[in-house]
């Protein structure tokens, strides 16, 4: 050790016993502070509904999410034991090496170092570190390398500013904002593998409690993959800022049963529904610059620039998201979409109020 | 301030004009003036980007809240994080620089007096620039508002396609001309380091925070280098019609990410490597002991230095690099945790057997302690690139670097403050206030930044104006906007205490603390030339030697 | 082990630190090497990634005759240096005159291939990713190139007035070392774009 002693240091006094007293009360303090902030943080956090799922990261319900969740687990234990022994040391010499007023005059022993402390201290961090490489790099290989298994459905994400369109391009079913996949039986894993693109900026996709997010990046095509464990409603968001409503990106998946997910693609599959009483307002939709943009399948429109709307009823929300779907929502969504998700990129149509009925109309028939 | 007249017992001084001071301030070539205004420059705009975080967290107080619209929001964050980094952090370490490493080692001044003016007022004409953004036109959206594209501006949002106007611009050059004065600053400081230190001073016995500036001046010529290259490149893109990051040329979005990211990484080491030298400087003083392990310091620092070059891609694991690059960087960004931790514990091994004094500046050091030993642990969970898939891109990275640059490198400027601020000004900062402003700005932080990591485990990305009820983010982002207001308080506290304190502080004399180098042996505030003599030095502690001759360090090193 | 030591440190016999010219140029060639980097790093990258348009092997001609001006340059820049050092004066002149020339002949020559390029085959900065690359790179050296012919120019009229001596031999060596910077980017450079990238 290298060291010299600089003065010989006296025995304690009365003093040092008050100072004691005052670096307990310190030490209580501190650790109320801690239970006050830990109580804080769970009173804070909302109860989640049962339905819809909520997007809490720590209740995975699909392998991928659930191998980062137990990595999590693993690595908050280790970066917590460092904090705790960390922390302990730092509270204990703030307390036990505290100045007293006598020692004014007196310097404490002036050490230099110490070789073998040093050692310790470095040896150690780099172990703990080669410990937790290992671990993440097995769980990265596993999450990032998966093969894609026959039973997989495939899932083409495109990002756009601000919405989200899906492609089923083996089962033939374009839709927007809210995807349906089945869930996954482990005996017979029947995994959705999506391939993210983009039209625009770059996005990311985001279901906390489904996977970790990947991005959609223009001329930079991304593969992830998800098997769901449970049915039920996800949610998530945009995860990457994409512009103006990059907040009102929101994406709803709804995992089926293979049943339920069955009936729901044969739906999809099928061109828009013709009904003659709103042919005035599919007439305005036409008509006006509508169909530049949008899609109805069997009909005219094929537009590309915004979501599909061939079976826009089968959605809960619209605008992805940003209001439920409902015939005044939709209105006033067609109306001014900038009431609703200001900055939109869908211009309002100036439609006179009967039109705008008659186009409503139309749309409530698209199921 | 540094008084320039050399006074003549009989002989009366001719008051100064306001206008000649003025001209005095604006022409000085003098490394203290220069440390002053980066400093006062810097401070100006911290008031400027808190309330432009107070507008953030009054927004997302409640959901679905109306305080400022989503354009207004954008554009907040943006300038928040930006000038937060270039006109701010930047500015007043480099202040600091300026300072104390002449002083430190012993120089009357800087290696290039005029160079360092120069770079000063290049900074600050990029401060200008990109507040002129906001009045630069008005009118139609993206024509002259502030710029929207987040503080790292990714492509291909910064493109003229999607960026029209130009508050993108606005962007770009404010930080190239703040780029060219940085560089030529860290040119600077290398330079002084390396050719002016006094005799006796090897470099094995320069101040820890002399060796520290170096690094990052080291640093700060291989980083903003990249910046300054993806600038131009985005430029020409917008203007002459290049494709370096348009898709539809084949041009790489990706590409930005890699160029701006070698930049942005470093960019942190070199803010938080300035903010461990005051740390190495105060935690001594106030322990009463000289740093543990000097060497490892150094050698921690400059292996810092080289692997934080190489760490940059762990702002980009969910692009979809491949899994080999993936594990690549999560090894480098954990092995950059390991000389970081290793300057924790030797800054507690020199608190250990010491006698620390709780004065301000230990108080805020001993909150750097603690809130820098979080932030490390937060950023090796990011580490993890798999946990990075769920944690990146959510409110619990906004919350890690919070930590790090609030909870550390802002601790460790206001340790900073109290302990130099005698000696810049020859008057002590109040310490009752101190304390006052220490304790409510700790309270502040943490309902802040302790909160803020859970809306990110449950799900809450950033850069978003508004959220969905019921996720479970309602209350916490309530409580954490309240503590902003909080801390808003306690920086209000400090600005006071540096007002009231220029005229009413106790005189502080050459040596408040009982310190032991070099800036302490000269008056308070230095003579414009700072040393009558220039020192020599036989130790790292000449002032210890001096008061400590029956046991100097010279005899053990 | 308690004498008392002098409090008053001797200075070193001799005390000498690096020239702070010199370190200063070091530290920026090193901040715009760093900047260079990232140029070729993107042209790398971009090799072979052009959509349309015309592609290096089709265009480029190697500029053997302009690349050993440049390179030549460099020496006679070193001897002119050592010239000013060992006061002759007339023959630094005559070197750092013929320098200026050298430069300026290969500023000639690029601005040559430019034309041609531009005039006879339509490649501009935004026709495609190698016409963004090419230009990008070669220009950001040629303004290099440039702003060391305007330094290197002043030096000469300075020294035309009769004002360079060998006491500023100090201060010519560090331009001189701005100038072999500028030549060791075109070695780079010039790999780069003819060799690796046709």
């Amino acid at each position: 050790m290298i060291s010299r002693i600089s003065e010989v240091e006296d025995g304690r006094t009365e003093m040092s016993m008050l100072k004691t007293k005052s670096s307990t009360v310190r030490s209580l303090l501190q650790t109320i502070l801690l239970l006050f902030w830990s109580a804080i943080a769970v009173w804070a956090t909302e109860p989640k509904g049962s339905s819809p799922h909520g997007t809490n990261i720590f209740a995975p319900a699909s392998t991928p999410a659930k191998s980062i969740a137990d990595l999590s687990v693993f690595v908050l234990v280790i970066t917590g034991i460092i904090f705790v022994v960390v922390f302990a040391l730092l509270v204990y010499s703030v307390v036990k090496f505290r100045g007293r007023a006598m020692d004014a005059v007196r310097e404490p022993a002036q050490v230099y170092g110490s070789t073998q402390i040093e050692l310790a201290w470095t040896i150690i961090p780099i172990l703990i570190v080669v410990v937790l490489f290992l671990a993440t790099a097995r769980v990265l290989h596993a999450v990032q390398d998966a093969p894609q298994p026959p039973g997989a459905v495939e899932v083409t994400a495109i990002g756009h500013q601000f919405w989200w369109e899906f492609r089923y391009p083996k089962l033939g079913v374009v839709t927007a904002n809210e995807l349906h996949i089945p869930v996954s039986d482990p005996a017979n894993p029947t995994p959705t593998f999506l391939t993210l693109l983009s039209a625009d900026t770059d996005h990311s996709f985001w279901i906390p409690e489904l996977a970790g997010k990947t991005d959609l990046i223009p001329n930079h095509p991304n593969r992830m993959w998800m098997d769901p464990l449970r049915p039920g409603i996800f949610l998530g968001q945009c995860a990457q800022y994409c512009g103006v409503q990059h907040a009102k990106m929101l994406l709803r998946i709804s995992v089926d049963s293979p049943a339920d997910f069955a009936a729901w693609f044969r739906g999809q599959q099928q061109p828009a529904v013709q009904d003659a009483s709103v042919a005035t307002g599919r007439r305005v939709f036409e008509s006006n610059a509508c169909m530049n943009c949008h899609a109805v399948a069997g009909t005219n429109a094929n537009g590309r620039f915004g979501p599909d709307l061939t079976h826009l009823m089968s959605r809960v929300t619209i605008a992805s998201g940003a209001a439920t779907n409902t015939p005044e929502n939709l209105r006033l969504w067609i109306q001014d979409p900038n009431a609703i998700k200001p900055g939109s990129l869908m211009p309002a149509m100036k439609l006179s109020d009967s039109d705008l009925d008659a186009v409503v109309s139309y749309m409530e028939t698209l199921r | 301030m540094s008084s320039n007249a050399i006074t003549i017992p009989g002989v009366p001084i001719d008051e100064k004009s306001w206008v000649d001071a003025l001209h005095e301030w604006v022409t000085t070539v003098d490394h203290k003036r220069l440390g002053v205004l980066y400093i006062l420059y810097s401070l100006l705009f911290l008031v400027v980007a808190g309330v432009e975080a107070l507008i953030i967290r009054i927004q997302l107080m409640f959901p679905h809240n109306h305080f400022v619209s989503p354009q207004v929001f954008n554009r907040m964050f943006t300038m928040h994080g930006t000038t937060m980094i270039f006109f701010v952090a930047m500015p007043i370490l480099f202040g600091f620089a300026n300072y104390l490493v002449p002083l430190m080692i012993g120089a009357r001044d800087m290696a290039f007096p005029r160079l360092n003016a120069f770079s000063f007022w290049l900074s600050a004409l990029g401060g200008l620039l990109l507040y002129f953004s906001l009045v630069g036109a008005n009118g139609l959206y993206g024509a002259g508002n502030a710029p929207d594209v987040g503080w790292w501006a990714y492509a291909p949002l910064t493109a003229r396609a999607f960026s029209p106007g130009h508050s993108t611009d606005y962007w770009t050059l404010a930080l190239l001309v703040s780029g060219f004065g940085s560089i030529g600053t860290a040119i600077n400081i290398i330079a002084t380091i390396l050719c002016m230190r006094c005799p006796g001073m090897k470099l094995n016995r320069m101040p820890l925070l002399a060796w520290l500036n170096l690094v990052m001046a080291g640093m700060v010529l291989l980083a903003v280098s990249p910046l300054t290259a993806a600038q131009m490149m985005l430029l020409i893109d917008r203007y002459l019609g290049s494709h370096f990051f348009d898709a539809q040329a084949g041009g790489s979005a990706v590409m930005w990410m890699h160029f701006f990211w070698i930049f942005g990484h470093p960019e942190v080491y070199v803010l938080i490597i300035p903010c461990f030298a005051f740390m190495s400087e105060i935690i001594p003083v106030f322990s009463r002991k000289p740093i543990f392990g000097y060497p490892v310091m150094v050698a921690a620092t400059v292996s810092i230095g080289f692997v934080s070059m190489s760490v940059w891609a762990h702002h980009m694991f969910t692009v979809g690099m491949s899994s080999y690059a993936n594990s690549f960087f999560t090894i480098t960004t954990m092995a950059v945790g390991v000389p970081t931790g290793i300057k924790i514990f030797n800054w507690l091994g020199t608190m250990w057997g010491g006698k620390i004094q709780f004065k301000t500046p230990m108080l805020f050091s001993i909150g750097f302690l603690f809130q820098f030993l979080i932030a490390g642990l937060t950023g090796i969970m990011l580490a993890c690139a798999p946990f990075d898939w769920q944690l990146g891109s959510s409110y619990f990275v906004v919350a890690h670097f919070h930590y790090v640059i609030v909870g550390g490198i802002l601790f460790a400027l206001f340790a900073a403050f109290y302990y130099w601020y005698p000696k810049i000004t020859g008057r002590m900062l109040n310490e009752t206030l101190g304390k006052l402003h220490f304790w409510i700005f700790l309270i502040g932080f943490h309902l802040t930044f302790d909160l803020m990591h859970i809306p990110g485990l449950l799900g809450m990305p950033r850069r978003i104006y508004t959220y969905e009820p019921g996720r479970g983010w309602d209350t916490l982002n309530l409580l954490i906007s309240i503590g902003g207001f909080i801390q808003a308080i306690a920086v209000l506290i400090f600005v006071a205490n540096l007002v009231v304190s220029y005229f009413k502080g106790k005189k502080a004399g050459n040596d408040p603390w009982d310190a032991w180098t070099l800036e302490w042996a000269t008056s308070s505030p230095p003579p414009a030339y700072n040393f009558s003599s220039i020192p020599v030095v036989a130790s790292r502690r000449p002032l210890w030697d001096l008061k400590h001759p029956e046991d100097p360090d010279s005899r053990y090193e | 082990m308690s004498a008392i030591a002098n409090p008053f440190p001797q200075a070193p016999a001799t005390w000498r630190l690096p020239d702070r010219g010199k370190v200063a140029m070091v530290g920026l060639i090193i901040a715009e090497s760093a900047i260079f980097t990232i140029f070729v790093v993107a042209y790398l990258f971009y090799v072979g990634k052009s959509l349309t348009g015309p592609t290096p092997r089709e265009l480029l001609e190697t500029p053997i005759f302009y690349t050993i001006c440049l390179l030549s340059s460099s020496l006679t820049i070193h001897f002119a240096a050592k010239s000013l050092a060992r006061d002759r004066v007339g023959a630094f002149l005559g070197l750092w005159v013929l320098t200026i020339v050298l430069g300026a002949t290969f500023m000639y020559g690029t601005g040559q291939e430019w034309h041609r390029l531009i005039y006879e085959h339509g490649l501009t900065i935004s026709t495609n990713l190698f016409g963004t690359t090419y230009y990008s790179l070669l220009g950001l050296h040629a303004f290099h190139v440039t702003l060391g012919l305007v330094m290197l120019l002043m030096v000469a009229m300075f020294a035309l007035a009769g004002r360079v001596g060998v006491e500023q031999s100090r201060r010519v060596e560090v331009l001189s070392m701005y100038w072999h910077f500028v030549d060791a980017v075109w070695v780079v450079v010039f790999t780069v774009v003819y060799v690796l990238g046709r």
